[in-house]
């Protein structure tokens, strides 16, 4: 069991805990359970839930998948800092957010799946994993043209190859020059940046 | 859609008769618990009760999770529905209105026998959380709930393929689960009336006066109840016992001993197991698993068979894609320490059995899935050379794609010697292949057009040239097509998902709409 990054399995269970919270919180408030206001608590925790683990972190080794649109959701959670990197706070702040759940028999799963995905979380820090956002790397431009500054310096037509020795000598000597060799041009060549 | 239909009706028929089955079982354990006399004081306190079923048949992996889906929405269902019970029952405990409900509530403490209570909550201060902590149903049920969830995280398709084993030991607590849905409903917390109470005092004359339950003198006495019998374990018996049986001759065939024969490294970290086992028989393409205890005690891993039946060993050929089988290729590359002891069990059949049912057969693998065609190719040059004209299949198409020059390596002198027979035996038509390099850059371009001339292929020294890039499928398929027009042509993929979308697209755009004429029929390695 060498290579597992136990972080991606917990963000997986995580994710489901807090689909698991929503609707327990659902049918304990549409029910009016007694104590609904714990269903209450519990759909907007496990919403919370939900977009912190939607963006899957980057694996340590190897392509990761990404989730579908998860981009946006990338951003907003880069932007919480350590909460959303150090998966050590990760582990405590989905305890936290398990235990209300627990006072109500509708959301008590929820509550159980999220401590698990909360030790899982802990076993991951022990192991130093981090959470590093997917991101796109922008696109280089080839920059078209970038290094070309002058025109040919002995474009064709060509005189043969025995014309062509001596050009090459006065091409070291003359390498300074702005257009070298015997090619005479048209249009006066201007050193301009593409 | 014609196409379609005519490939996978058997499939849908069958998925229809189940989900048929299923719905049909939801519906009338429902509508026994909504109509049925016994039950009418029990939905009383209820409004009305759901319970629900789950059955398993390990068909197939598609089959298998779809099974799986279903008990996750049936579990929800359940939840949810026995949720709303116990919320019901703990307003008719707390309610002192008098009402039928709380009448029924309070029956167990009118009297000091079993059978009178029908509301699980005892008293008016007993929370449900209490109750489903101290009853069987309740415990098993989170417990085997948790189980579940776990099993479906793990089970994610990115878990499943990036770490394999977390997938895999953490699969097997099925077994806590399947041991606590048995027993999820021995407490008999649902309760309907008994067959003595309903003939004295049936609810349809007795219900309304319920106020007078407790006179002596009238005709009704309060009703008695019982518990429903715990009903699950019906449902997983037989195919537990299946399973075990399974597991049991697993056992038994990792013990006989397997003979490790050869070993031979090939290029592109694959290694190829020779190997001979007492009482071992095979067929083309088909597959076994293997364990190798010194690595793990509990992975069993799938590897198609390379050999031909007609060899007197079989053999595997093993690429390094993962934990498991980076570190078999690593212990047999050890040359100083004994070879690791290899067990096995099988082989099991796949579809490629099914290559010489047909005219013409199509056979496509992509890259490590070039497996199961090698054994059949393999077994093909047995054929010829044992002058076995018995051969329904006529032609072969031969399809292999690889990303690196390295992987051709380990068939290249399979193919050369079948090159080599089928001129022998002036039968060159038999066997068409291609071979398509997709990692191809310009340095090996380069190569190849300066060496056009040449009458080998410098990549693989065989006759036929290596194209680069990957297949045009529909200039394929129209050859093919045009080429015999009459047959019944079977195309056989081994390889990635992408790829079979593509050829089913292309085998149902081809087939001709004519039973009488050329038709493609798809199938795909399972792997």
């Amino acid at each position: 069991m060498g290579q597992i990054e136990w972080a991606m399995w917990a963000n997986e269970q995580a994710l489901a805990s807090g689909l698991i919270l929503i609707t327990g919180g659902i049918v304990a408030t549409a029910g009016q359970f007694t104590k609904w206001g714990f269903g209450a608590y519990s759909i907007a925790a496990g919403v919370f839930v939900c977009l912190l683990e939607y963006p899957r972190g980057k694996r340590r080794k190897g392509s990761t998948m990404e989730r579908c649109g998860q981009k946006y959701l990338t951003r907003v959670v880069k932007v919480l800092g350590p909460l959303s990197k150090n998966y050590y706070v990760r582990a405590v702040l989905h305890l936290g957010l398990a235990v209300p759940a627990g006072f109500l028999l509708a959301t008590l799963l929820g509550t159980a799946c999220l401590a698990i995905a909360s030790s899982i979380y802990l076993l991951a820090a022990f192991h130093g994993e981090q959470w590093t956002p997917i991101e796109s790397k922008p696109k280089e431009r080839p920059q078209v043209g970038g290094t070309i500054k002058q025109p040919p310096s002995n474009p064709p037509p060509r005189p043969p190859a025995e014309a062509r020795k001596k050009p090459s000598e006065e091409e070291a000597a003359a390498s300074a020059a702005v257009s070298g060799g015997p090619q005479e041009n048209p249009v006066l060549v201007v050193d301009e940046v593409v | 859609m014609g196409n379609w239909v005519i490939n996978y009706w058997l499939s849908v028929l069958f998925l229809a008769t189940w989900l048929g089955l299923n719905v049909f079982l939801f519906v009338h354990a429902f509508l026994s618990y909504e109509k049925a006399d016994k039950y009418f004081y029990t939905r009383e306190i209820l409004g009305f009760c759901r319970r629900s079923l789950r059955k398993q048949l390990d068909h197939n992996l598609t089959f298998h999770k779809l099974v799986a889906y279903m008990i996750c929405l049936h579990t929800a269902i359940h939840i949810i529905a026995h949720l709303f019970n116990f919320e019901h029952y703990s307003r008719s405990r707390q309610a002192t209105d008098g009402s039928l409900a709380s009448i029924l509530s309070t029956l167990s403490q009118q009297e000091k026998d079993e059978d009178s209570w029908l509301n699980p909550i005892q008293s008016p201060n007993m929370t449900v959380e209490h109750v489903t902590f101290t009853s069987i149903a309740g415990v098993t049920g989170v417990i085997i709930t948790i189980a579940l969830v776990l099993m479906v995280t793990s089970a994610m398709e990115f878990i499943r393929r990036s770490y394999f084993e977390v997938f895999w030991y953490t699969h097997h607590i099925f077994i806590i689960y399947f041991i606590g849905l048995g027993i999820h409903g021995i407490g008999g917390i649902v309760r309907g009336q008994t067959e003595e109470s309903l003939n004295d005092s049936h609810p349809h004359r007795c219900a309304e006066f319920f106020k007078q339950w407790d006179n002596h003198d009238s005709y009704c006495k309060h009703p008695r109840f019982e518990g429903l019998p715990a009903e699950s374990w019906k449902w997983i018996l037989a195919t537990g016992i299946l399973y075990i049986f399974e597991r049991i001759l697993r056992f038994y065939r990792s013990k006989q001993k397997v003979v490790i024969t050869k070993v031979v490294k090939h290029p592109s970290n694959v290694l190829e197991l020779q190997m001979s086992k007492r009482g071992f028989s095979m067929e083309v393409g088909q597959y076994i698993f293997v364990n190798c205890p010194s690595i793990s005690y509990l992975e069993w891993h799938p590897f198609t068979l390379t050999s031909a039946p007609e060899e007197d060993f079989f053999s595997i050929h093993i690429r390094a894609v993962g934990d498991w089988t980076e570190s078999l290729i690593r212990a047999f590359e050890q040359k100083h320490s004994p070879m690791p002891r290899i067990e096995v069990d099988g082989p099991f059949g796949t579809v490629s059995e099914d290559v010489f049912q047909y005219e013409v057969a199509v056979l496509v693998g992509a890259g490590i899935g070039v497996t199961p065609f090698a054994s059949i190719l393999k077994s093909i040059w047995y054929k010829f050379w044992h002058a076995d004209h018995n051969l329904k299949t006529q032609t072969i198409y031969f399809y292999w794609i690889c990303r690196e020059t390295g992987a051709f390596a380990w068939f290249s002198d399979l193919l050369a010697s079948l090159e080599h027979e089928m001129e022998e035996l002036g039968k060159v038509d038999f066997l068409n292949y291609h071979l398509f390099l997709t990692g191809w850059d310009t340095n090996i371009a380069g190569h190849a057009t300066l060496n056009f001339d040449k009458a080998t292929d410098i990549l693989t020294g065989l006759k036929q040239k290596t194209s680069f890039g990957r297949p045009m499928w529909d200039n394929e398929f129209s050859t093919i097509a045009n080429a015999h027009p009459k047959s019944v042509v079977g195309v056989f993929l081994c390889g990635p998902q992408t790829l079979a979308k593509s050829l089913s697209k292309c085998c149902h755009q081809y087939s001709s709409l004519d039973p009488r004429k050329v038709q493609f029929y798809f199938n795909k390695e399972n792997f």
